[in-house]
């Protein structure tokens, strides 16, 4: 039985039905990414704020974000949220309002570090040669700042990619859902279906994320030399 | 908010907060050790051995812990090992958890220059002395601050433990949801025991960090998380 486990990912439309159970939980990471991605420059010019509570109060975010997992967070808002709003929020609503809010701080502390990562006479240069303010922030500073912030942003979003494989676990139909169902069906054909289906499940989040990780840390390495 | 109900639920809290904190401690520690011993043999270029190593970080720094318990607790029973949840939690952890330490060690090693590592070896060192007694205590300054927030990660990293059928602390507060539909209270605890939980650690590290840049050879550069 063992050696024709294998088979069961190929019976059907088992294998496309994977692969579409991946898709879910990969949207939910591209959306959370890009919107994490618009609010998280918003929240580093923030962090860069001179005011004392302002930067306060991003630190405590920052924190809160930081120490939190992200289940504890998507437990508060899709159980909470049913409760207290009234409203009940889909798993896919739920996680995308989480990742955004893990997303956005994550990426706002790295926007921060890359614009305090630029020497200030980058922007007297610029004045000196007679720019105005926008000319030096879209000419000078953000080309760099997005160079610097290239391998860490792939990163995030590998990071979001893994970290969504949380979803199921608050109902969402996703990649180890259908791999359930796979091996509840076959249960009596193919018995050692779950290794096959888990081990699958495995390689694909790989093939996901490998490609990713290997851009960051190449980019990474042309920004060091 | 019923206090009555919190009164009479949280010891179960305690416990499956006693059990995640030991089990995140045998995770850490062979994970501090797995990574150790990678990344010396990245560093030393033990053939054949140093292949093995690349192929299980990129493994693990590439898949979801989630995913790798599903497979350890569903898919290996059907090649006849069954693991108990609790192994598979440490087996789970420390394979996530192993190459997050090996390349912080690697960060910390890199950081070292080559002159040391000739200099050692010029006195007579072997290799492993010299990577023991020399490059090792000036890499492992530099590489604390990663090593701390990986400690945090892992910790947090454990809350997908109820996947595997382990009482934790996500485990019961599910299970108090669905039973009493006490939401805010269950809630409410559950946030707290993870405070308690991490904030200590969090603050602990932050002061270790500090110390270590005190002493002038850590290195202050960013934490980069998991």
């Amino acid at each position: 039985m063992q050696d024709s486990g294998i088979l069961v990912l190929f019976q059907g439309t088992n294998f496309l039905r994977l692969w579409e159970g991946l898709w879910v939980s990969l949207r939910i990471a591209v959306i959370s990414m890009g919107l994490s991605l618009v609010l998280g420059i918003l929240m580093g010019m923030i962090m860069t704020s001179k005011n004392k509570i302002v930067r306060f109060l991003c630190r405590v975010y920052l924190e809160i974000v930081r120490i939190m997992p992200q289940l504890v967070l998507l437990f508060l808002v899709y159980f909470g949220a049913a409760k207290h709003l009234g409203i009940n929020l889909s798993g896919d609503v739920a996680a995308i309002i989480v990742f955004t809010f893990w997303g956005t701080a994550e990426m706002g502390d790295l926007v921060r570090s890359a614009l305090i990562s630029i020497p200030t006479h980058q922007y007297e240069s610029g004045y000196g040669l007679g720019l105005t303010k926008l000319q030096v922030n879209l000419y000078i500073i953000i080309p760099q700042t997005v160079r610097r912030l290239l391998p860490s942003l792939i990163n995030l979003l590998t990071r979001m990619i893994k970290t969504t494989s949380l979803v199921v676990l608050i109902g969402v139909i996703e990649v180890v859902k259908v791999g359930k169902q796979i091996i509840d069906a076959s249960r009596y054909t193919t018995p050692g279906a779950a290794l096959w289906v888990y081990g699958a499940i495995f390689i694909m989040y790989f093939l996901i994320c490998y490609p990713f990780s290997r851009i960051s840390a190449v980019l990474e390495k042309k920004i060091k030399d | 908010m019923d206090m009555e109900f919190i009164r009479n639920y949280y010891p179960l809290y305690v416990e499956a907060a006693k059990m995640t904190i030991v089990i995140a401690l045998i995770g850490i520690i062979l994970s501090l050790l797995i990574g150790l011993l990678c990344s010396m043999i990245k560093k030393l270029e033990i053939p054949v051995l140093k292949t093995i190593v690349n192929i299980y970080i990129e493994l693990s720094r590439n898949t979801p812990l989630l995913i790798q318990l599903f497979f350890l607790y569903f898919g290996l029973p059907k090649l006849g090992i069954v693991l108990s949840s609790e192994t598979c939690a440490i087996v789970g952890l420390t394979f996530l958890g192993g190459s997050y330490m090996a390349e912080a060690f690697r960060t910390g090693i890199d950081s070292v220059s080559d002159i040391q590592l000739e200099s050692g070896l010029s006195l007579g060192f072997t290799r492993w002395q010299t990577f023991l007694h020399i490059v090792m205590p000036q890499a492992i300054a530099t590489s604390i601050p990663v090593l701390c927030a990986n400690v945090i990660f892992l910790i947090k990293e454990t809350s997908v433990f109820s996947a595997v059928a382990l009482a934790d602390l996500m485990f019961v507060a599910k299970d108090l949801i669905g039973i009493y539909y006490k939401t805010d209270e269950a809630l409410l605890m559950l946030v707290l025991s993870y405070l308690v939980l991490l904030l200590p650690v969090s603050l602990i590290c932050t002061w270790i960090e500090r110390r270590a840049r005190y002493a002038g050879f850590g290195n202050t550069g960013t934490v980069s998380g998991n």
